[in-house]
């Protein structure tokens, strides 16, 4: 579904502030595969996102996308079949517009859009089934600001807005960081549920490796721009923080810095 | 005063378009486009000298809103393809529109007092209906005096202005039309959702100027001349309709504001039309007048919001107080 291949990215080349963000990455998703990614700062986790979403644009390097060369599309081109929720709960939704709008605006995501109404009856009850999974009573406030809603409500908005389009891929870049730990849990919870509905290739970038062991069927650990880590669904239920901490000591001589990638 | 009043009306309609395409850019679009000075006096220029030409005043009028349309379109893509911030875009916009207005008229100004235009057009269709008549005749049983030389101008544009505020609204709720409030709004938000921003900002900023056009278009056939300072200051009285109004009428949703906005380029000429009535003040102070009206609108509702804020915290505290005392 999502392959990347020989991905390099260099930010500043040639200055003093040279970094090698991304150092040739090589990295394949079988269809209905989530993969959880984790790594300290500066370990290469955001740009490889933004490789794939068409934020930057990669030194060298293919990315296909259920077989389609995306490196020479613009962002908005390729945001039709990537799904993307970002850390900041404000980021995925327009505050000053109501949550109707907002669906409608993410509906007409994998569509041309048109000078036809974007709410209408149809669409309005579809939208209230959707908001029912969220199971916070959004359903009923269809017509509120989205402005108006607590940072929860809006991730989990912004959550269902990325994904009931069906899109090829799902780019999550630490959407629960941001939030208090009951708020992160039900994020959580609903993107396990959603992701599984939909069936969908995912990418999940965290902080968190208990939240990394815990989701999706597959591990991969990053460092320095590389992809040290690649662990499987099986290998990777019975792993514990401290077999990655190990792991990681194992493979680069030493200790892992960062102590917020434990905390999260 | 009547009749004062009536002309402020009038006016306030026609300017009520400029206003509406000003709501586009700096409401909605969240971008202060000061192309509006140069693109209403290209409206009024295209449309004078068609019709001088020749060209039926309709089809002058459109084409004059079409080329305010084009200008717009031009300070989107300065902005957007050129990463020209976009304060800067408009003036530059602006100041090149001044040139390619004097050389679209050739002169500074140009009368069309000879010619047919939509007003006399219209004019003729209106006084064969009677309507005049009628109207002024209930007046005259009321005691009035002075009474108004046609209410033909008032009525069409108060109709014209009605029908576009619809389309307005109608627009701003198709897809094309959410995804350019989301570019207003969370330009990162809605490219995340296939929307091409600079394809939309474009649009926009050409849409609002094509309606300041269309303005400056009716405004020339109204006054009956087109000149090459008549857009000067043309962006702040856009600003004071939009902000009066809001402040005045709300703007919950966008039926709410468009209305606002119409209301408040009305009340703007009756404030003015008012203020120019004293004796200290001239025509000339007009800008003066629209400069401190739109800090006065923009300043005022913070501090009836901080004196509210102020009195209710006050209360609370007096509240606490004597239930403190009350206890002792």
């Amino acid at each position: 579904m999502l392959n990347v291949e020989q991905i390099a990215v260099t930010f500043n080349e040639g200055t003093p502030d040279e970094k090698r963000a991304l150092k040739q990455i090589n990295l394949e998703l079988k269809k209905g595969e989530f993969v959880t990614v984790i790594g300290g700062n500066g370990a290469g986790k955001s740009t490889l996102m933004n490789v794939i979403s068409g934020n930057l644009i990669a030194d060298v390097g293919n990315i296909t996308i259920n077989d389609k060369k995306v490196e020479g599309l613009a962002e908005y081109k390729r945001s039709r079949f990537i799904g993307r929720v970002f850390q900041d709960p404000m980021a995925g939704t327009a505050p000053s517009m109501t949550i109707e709008e907002n669906l409608a605006i993410a509906f007409s995501r994998d569509k041309l859009r048109n000078i036809r109404p974007g709410v209408n009856k149809k669409r309005k009850e579809i939208f209230k089934e959707y908001l029912q999974t969220l199971h916070l009573g959004l359903e009923n406030r269809l017509n509120a600001r989205v402005g108006l809603l607590s940072g929860g409500e809006r991730q989990a908005l912004s959550l269902l807005m990325a994904t009931f389009t069906e899109p090829e891929i799902l780019l999550l870049d630490e959407h629960t960081a941001a939030l208090d730990p009951a708020r992160a849990e039900l994020i959580t919870d609903l993107t396990t549920e959603i992701v599984k509905k939909f069936d969908l290739t995912t990418l999940m970038v965290t902080h968190n490796m208990q939240q990394a062991l815990d989701m999706g069927t597959r591990l991969i650990m990053m460092d320095q721009g590389q992809i040290i880590l690649d662990i499987g669904e099986e290998e990777k239920q019975q792993l514990t923080i401290k077999d990655l901490m190990n792991e990681f000591q194992k493979i680069r001589g030493h200790q892992m810095v960062s102590d917020e990638a434990v905390l999260g | 005063m009547f009749l004062s009043l009536f002309g402020a009306v009038e006016t306030g309609a026609i300017y009520a378009i400029m206003a509406l395409g000003v709501y586009l850019s700096f409401r909605v679009l969240d971008f202060p486009d000061l192309t509006v000075d140069g693109s209403f006096v290209t409206g009024a220029a295209v449309t004078a000298v068609m019709i001088m030409n020749g060209t039926s005043p309709l089809m002058a009028t459109v084409l004059g809103a079409l080329a305010g349309f084009l200008a717009g379109c031009i300070t989107g893509i300065i902005h957007t393809k050129g990463n020209v911030n976009n304060l800067l875009s408009g003036i530059l916009m602006m100041i090149a529109l001044y040139s390619i207005n004097l050389r679209v008229m050739g002169s500074p100004q140009i009368s069309l007092m000879n010619d047919d235009t939509l007003k006399t057009q219209w004019g003729d269709i209106w006084d064969a209906t009677g309507i005049d008549g009628v109207l002024n005749g209930m007046l005259e049983t009321f005691g009035m005096e002075k009474l108004p030389s046609t209410w033909g101008i008032v009525i069409i544009m108060l109709l014209v202005i009605f029908l576009i505020k619809f389309l307005t609204d109608y627009f701003l709720k198709t897809e094309v039309g959410l995804a350019l409030r989301a570019t207003g709004d969370n330009q990162r938000m809605i490219r995340s959702f296939s929307a091409n921003t600079d394809v939309l900002i474009i649009l926009g900023i050409g849409l609002s100027n094509g309606l300041v056009a269309l303005s400056g278009a009716l405004i020339a056939q109204h006054g009956g001349f087109s000149d090459a300072g008549m857009g000067i200051g043309m962006i702040i009285i856009g600003l004071a309709s939009v902000i009066i109004g809001e402040a005045l009428f709300g703007a919950k949703t966008i039926a709410r504001a468009t209305f606002a906005v119409i209301l408040g380029s009305i009340i703007y000429r009756v404030v003015v039309t008012f203020a120019l009535r004293a004796d200290f003040l001239e025509a000339g102070d007009m800008k003066l007048i629209t400069a401190l009206l739109v800090i006065i609108a923009l300043v005022m509702p913070k501090i009836v919001q901080r004196r509210k804020e102020k009195r209710r915290r006050l209360a609370k505290r007096r509240a606490l107080e004597t239930e403190v005392s009350e206890h002792a």
